[in-house]
């Protein structure tokens, strides 16, 4: 184990809203791990007057015109909720709201 | 001990662009649920987001009203949680370059100047509405407030009072009101704020432990909440118990704060460049242009007001207070009006009625040419004391134009003496007791007849006249003056 | 009639002979609906496919107006790319049954171009895979050999060209996910630069990285296609300005004098008949007259970790919208006992779980770890950082050459679950497309030569950004000197 232990993924998993427990967590722990420590060898890339790309596409400043475009008929968000309580969209209760 | 107070506001304040930040759909509010949404707003699989340029241009003039500066080069961040109203399950937000910082707003303190740092003002997307009153099982969500614009204001932890809260937010929102850019309101939720606090000792340097509270409902609320938290905190560090670093919630029926009933996960937001966006640059020149189009800010009118018209530095506080309320000062003086009357029907009898009946200013379709006629009617003499607060009353009411008003003649002030003598005839006639108490030397007994003579012509008598006329048919029946 | 007969042919033979009246598009989709009934249960190109709806939908929908380039030609679509009305699932549990209310982007501009689609060509789940064994439904064959993958993430589509249960197909690629599978099937399958192709309505993966491209038989069906669904969009922000060349009609233009770079490249995995191809090639390019020179890439090595990093980070957010609140699949739960979490955390935690794949999994835990605080630096930061050094080579490499010349995969086809348990090996066998990814640059993989047990060996053309027209023109003039492209597989089950 050299990066990640199955308790630091389990933490990571609740963060993500995943549930993994027993083998599968130990598999998984196993598997990121590898993958992470390959990840490693970026730490040996010389990058100190390097910026970093987040957009390869030397694009700025794309606006839109503050027009009204066409809403969704509410039957049809309805439709697609996995539970509804017309007008709205139901979930489990949500404590302190 | 009395601690010193560290207090700092946060506040969300949506923008009543045409659309929302992202997408086309509309921002307005009371819309029937989920009828305000598209694909983009409700972050279905495969949507993009596309930046409402207006929100750029206002999101630049309130940071220029607030003295702040504008960052070069913004862009947006994700921020990360899972909750019901969140539809992408992450807020476009802005994280390490937002839209403008280090500004600040000037407020009075008990008689002294005091100036508050804004720390940073940037965009970010309203999430949804939860509703959980209906049942005890389940909530309900309507996404039509996903996607509005927000900016976001938070302030340096300068304020130390409740009070200073307060007057911060008072002159927060009068800045936000006469910038046009948002309704403003704390009861639909376009205005919203939290606040936090901390006590330490006096001359300490170091923080304690902070609070944050939620829930705040009014700026009364925000200000009750502060004092509750002061007193509670301290007793508390008086008492040497502990006084964990948390969220509470304001109970505004029970008039205290309360913890959180669900333990808090920690939340790591996980913010990284938004990568659907690109980076925008605010170029010098058009935040220049957008700051020389600033309109009149509530500090600068205040000035103005009390140096062209004598004003004093309250009366000028409380008329800009409201923009609404300033225009229909100035709009009065325009078509007319003399300054110290049209102040004092502002001041006096429309703030009450706003105040009873729990209303903005611009819920009241005032005209300023109908405030000035009903001070020129006053100057003139055709109303008088309650028949001219009266006519204020219907003015509010019915929206008309007081002259309207008293032209319908239900209104019209009793001038003509043939009509005032037959009033005093008949007051006399009726009231014979007090007639002989009057003439025996009792002077309540004139103030007795005069309001019946007020109450036979149902207030619209002129009064000087009619108490003129009433003397002399008292002395015209015979018996001594007194 | 036997199937295929039409079904084998290109959409610009299709488009003569339709334009000819010889054809009908009611012709053209029976002849293609005939093959797919008898050859898609053993390929598993498609998730599922309704004949007779389609046949109406060709009847009732389909304008008789003449206009537009693809005008009755049926356009195979990835289950990832919304069409309005049409289950989009992305291959996942998690979306099962849900049906956008919406096109995408280039749903609108093929329909404008008159094409017919058909839609739910199987693929990795949300695209994170090689193989196409990570969906949800059913896996893909290689139709060249039955007990080989046909790659992914874009399988269904390449596997359903190569054997003619698809004219043409749109896919999308990530970090390789068109190029790879049309290399493993022996078909072109072309990634565009960044931004000529807008991504409303691709179901995201890694937004910085992701673009709509062709798969298709031949490289002027390639070009057809790209023509239709290139071009800046208003609703995409990283949509591209740019103006789109005549891909088609520039595509015989002389390749004489061009410039062509080989790099230096990792070979760990480098099979030995996937390099002597690309050796071949060289040869072929030097006699139609470019000039080969090597070039060094330097950080190319560091591609797979940079690029998992981003990839696996932007897919982690991405996939947080799948949480079964407003749509998708929700997981029926039982209240749990307050002391362990709310009924709401419940259902977060048993929809995800119970909808997503392994890989899913696997990238999301992946991508929420580095961006998870403190740890930011050390791999996000780190990882763009390294993605601008992988920039510069690719704008140096083009500073020197026309063209980038290398294999599109280190092997042929391999064989079913022979990486499905080794995921890092896996991401390795993406080393040579992940890179054009990276950098933004358009890339386009076409068949070079076959193995000796028969399999497709595909080679990949790169070019600078937006110069699809240089990478088009380079692909056709070697296309058309080598032929491989009219070799065709016989499918199993086929008559």
């Amino acid at each position: 184990m050299g990066v990640v232990t199955p308790e630091i993924v389990q933490r990571v998993a609740r963060l993500a809203r995943l549930q993994l427990e027993g083998q599968a967590l130990a598999q998984m722990a196993a598997q990121l791990d590898e993958i992470l420590e390959y990840m490693q060898q970026l730490q040996a890339v010389p990058t100190d007057q390097v910026e970093p790309t987040s957009h390869v596409v030397p694009l700025a400043n794309v606006l839109r015109k503050d027009e009204r475009g066409v809403s969704l008929p509410p039957e049809t968000v309805l439709a697609m909720a996995p539970a509804a309580h017309p007008p709205f969209v139901k979930v489990p209760k949500v404590i302190d709201a | 001990m009395d601690y010193e107070a560290v207090i700092g506001l946060e506040v969300h304040l949506q923008l009543a662009t045409e659309s929302k930040l992202f997408c086309g759909c509309p921002t307005k509010f009371g819309a029937p649920p989920n009828s305000q949404t598209c694909p983009v707003c409700l972050g279905l699989p495969g949507v993009l987001p596309v930046l409402n340029e207006q929100t750029v241009d206002w999101g630049v003039r309130v940071a220029c009203a607030l003295n702040a500066t504008i960052g070069q080069i913004m862009k947006f961040d994700r921020k990360q949680y899972f909750y019901p109203d969140l539809p992408k399950s992450y807020q476009i937000s802005q994280y390490d370059q937002p839209l403008a910082q280090h500004g600040h707003l000037d407020i009075v303190v008990d008689g002294q100047p005091k100036r508050i740092g804004i720390r940073r003002i940037h965009l970010e997307e309203d999430a949804g509405k939860l509703l959980h009153e209906a049942s005890a099982t389940e909530s309900f969500v309507d996404f039509n407030r996903t996607g509005v614009p927000l900016l976001e204001i938070v302030t340096e932890p300068d304020l130390r009072s409740a009070d200073a809260a307060y007057q911060y937010l008072t002159e927060l929102k009068a800045i936000l009101e006469y910038l046009d850019v948002s309704t403003c309101n704390m009861e639909e939720g376009s205005l919203r704020c939290d606040t936090n606090i901390s006590l330490r000792p006096p001359k300490a340097t170091t923080l304690g432990s902070r609070v944050e509270v939620k829930n705040l409902n009014s700026f009364r609320a925000v200000k009750l909440a502060l004092e509750y938290e002061a007193t509670r905190q301290a007793a508390a560090l008086d008492g040497g118990e502990p006084l964990p670093q948390e969220t509470r919630l304001w109970n505004a029926k029970a008039q205290r704060t309360e913890p959180l009933r669900s333990k808090e996960e920690a939340s790591d937001y996980r913010y990284f460049p938004e990568p659907d966006l690109v980076p925008f640059t605010l170029e010098a020149a058009l935040v220049e242009r957008l700051r020389q189009a600033l309109p009149e800010l509530p500090a600068q009118r205040r000035s103005r007001l009390q140096s062209a018209y004598q004003l004093s530095a309250y009366d000028a506080q409380v008329l800009t207070q409201s923009r609404v309320l300033a225009d229909l000062f100035e709009g009065a003086l325009r078509c007319g009006a003399s300054p110290k009357p049209a102040a004092n029907w502002i001041m006096g009898e429309l703030l009450a009625y706003l105040n009873a009946k729990g209303l903005e200013p611009s819920a009241v379709k005032l005209r300023p040419e109908w405030l000035a006629h009903l001070v020129e009617l006053i100057a003139q003499g055709t109303l008088s004391g309650p028949m001219a607060k009266a006519v204020f009353l219907q003015m509010v009411e019915r929206g008309l134009d007081p002259v309207q008003i008293v032209a319908e003649g239900r209104l019209a002030q009793i001038v003509d003496p043939g009509a005032l003598e037959r009033i005093a005839e008949e007051v006399v006639q009726a009231n014979l007791k007090s007639v002989a108490d009057y003439r025996s030397g009792k002077v309540n007994a004139f103030t007795y007849l005069m309001g019946q003579a007020m109450k036979r012509s149902q207030g619209k008598a002129n009064p000087q006249q009619m108490a003129e006329l009433l003397k002399r048919t008292l002395h015209n029946d015979g018996g001594p003056t007194p | 009639m036997a199937g295929g007969e039409l079904a084998s042919k290109t959409i610009h033979e299709l488009r003569a002979l339709i334009d000819a009246g010889t054809i009908s598009p009611q012709e053209l989709l029976d002849d293609l609906l005939t093959r797919l009934a008898q050859l898609n249960p053993s390929l598993g190109a498609y998730i599922d496919i309704a004949p007779e709806r389609l046949r109406r939908q060709l009847r009732e929908e389909f304008s008789a107006d003449r206009r537009g380039l693809l005008w009755g030609i049926p356009i195979t679509i990835k289950d990832n790319i919304c069409i309005a009305g049409e289950e989009t699932t992305c291959a996942s549990r998690i979306l099962r049954g849900f049906r956008p209310p919406y096109d995408a982007t280039v749903i609108e501009r093929l329909r404008r171009a008159g094409a017919f689609l058909i839609p739910r060509a199987n693929m990795d789940e949300f695209a994170f895979g090689s193989s196409t064994e990570n969906s949800a439904w059913l896996i893909t064959r290689n139709p060249w050999a039955p007990d080989r993958v046909p790659g992914g993430s874009s399988g269904g589509c390449a596997s359903a060209v190569a054997g003619d249960l698809a004219i043409a197909a749109l896919g999308s690629d990530t970090g390789g996910s068109i190029r790879q599978p049309a290399s493993f099937c022996g078909v072109v399958g072309l990634k565009p630069t960044y931004g000529r192709v807008s991504r409303y309505g691709l179901v995201a993966f890694a937004s910085s990285l992701d673009q709509i491209g062709p798969i298709a038989k031949d490289v002027t069906d390639c070009a057809m296609v790209l023509s239709a669904i290139a071009g800046h969009d208003a609703r995409d922000s990283t949509s591209a300005p740019v103006e789109v060349p005549d891909y088609v009609g520039q595509l015989g233009g002389s390749v004489k004098g061009l410039r062509l770079g080989v790099p230096e490249l990792p070979r760990e995995g480098l099979n030995d008949e996937v390099e002597r191809a690309i050796a071949q090639a060289v040869t072929v390019f030097e006699g139609l007259g470019l000039e080969v020179e090597p070039v060094q890439l330097p950080n190319i090595g560091k591609s797979v970790a940079a690029y998992y990093i981003i990839a696996t980070a932007e897919a982690s957010s991405n996939l947080a919208r799948y949480d079964g609140v407003q749509y998708g699949f929700r997981a029926a739960v039982h209240r749990p006992p307050s002391t362990v979490h709310s009924e709401l955390m419940e259902m977060y935690l048993r929809t995800r779980t119970e909808g997503f794949g392994a890989e899913a999994k696997r990238r999301i835990l992946l991508g929420s770890y580095v961006l998870s605080h403190g740890y930011y630096d050390a791999y996000y930061l780190k990882g763009m950082k390294v993605r601008t050094l992988i920039k510069r080579d690719f704008d140096e490499a083009f500073r020197r050459c026309d063209v980038l010349l290398m294999p599109t995969s280190p092997t042929p086809a391999f064989r079913l679950r022979e990486k499905v348990d080794d995921p890092l090996q896996m991401y390795l066998s993406d080393i040579y497309t992940i890179s054009a990814n990276l950098a933004g640059i358009p890339a386009v993989s076409l068949p070079c030569a076959f193995s000796g047990e028969g399999l497709p060996i595909g080679m990949q053309l790169l070019a600078a950004p937006f110069r699809e027209d240089v990478l088009l023109r380079t692909a056709y003039a070697y296309e058309q000197a080598t032929k491989w492209h009219l070799r065709a597989p016989q499918v199993r089950g086929e008559r």
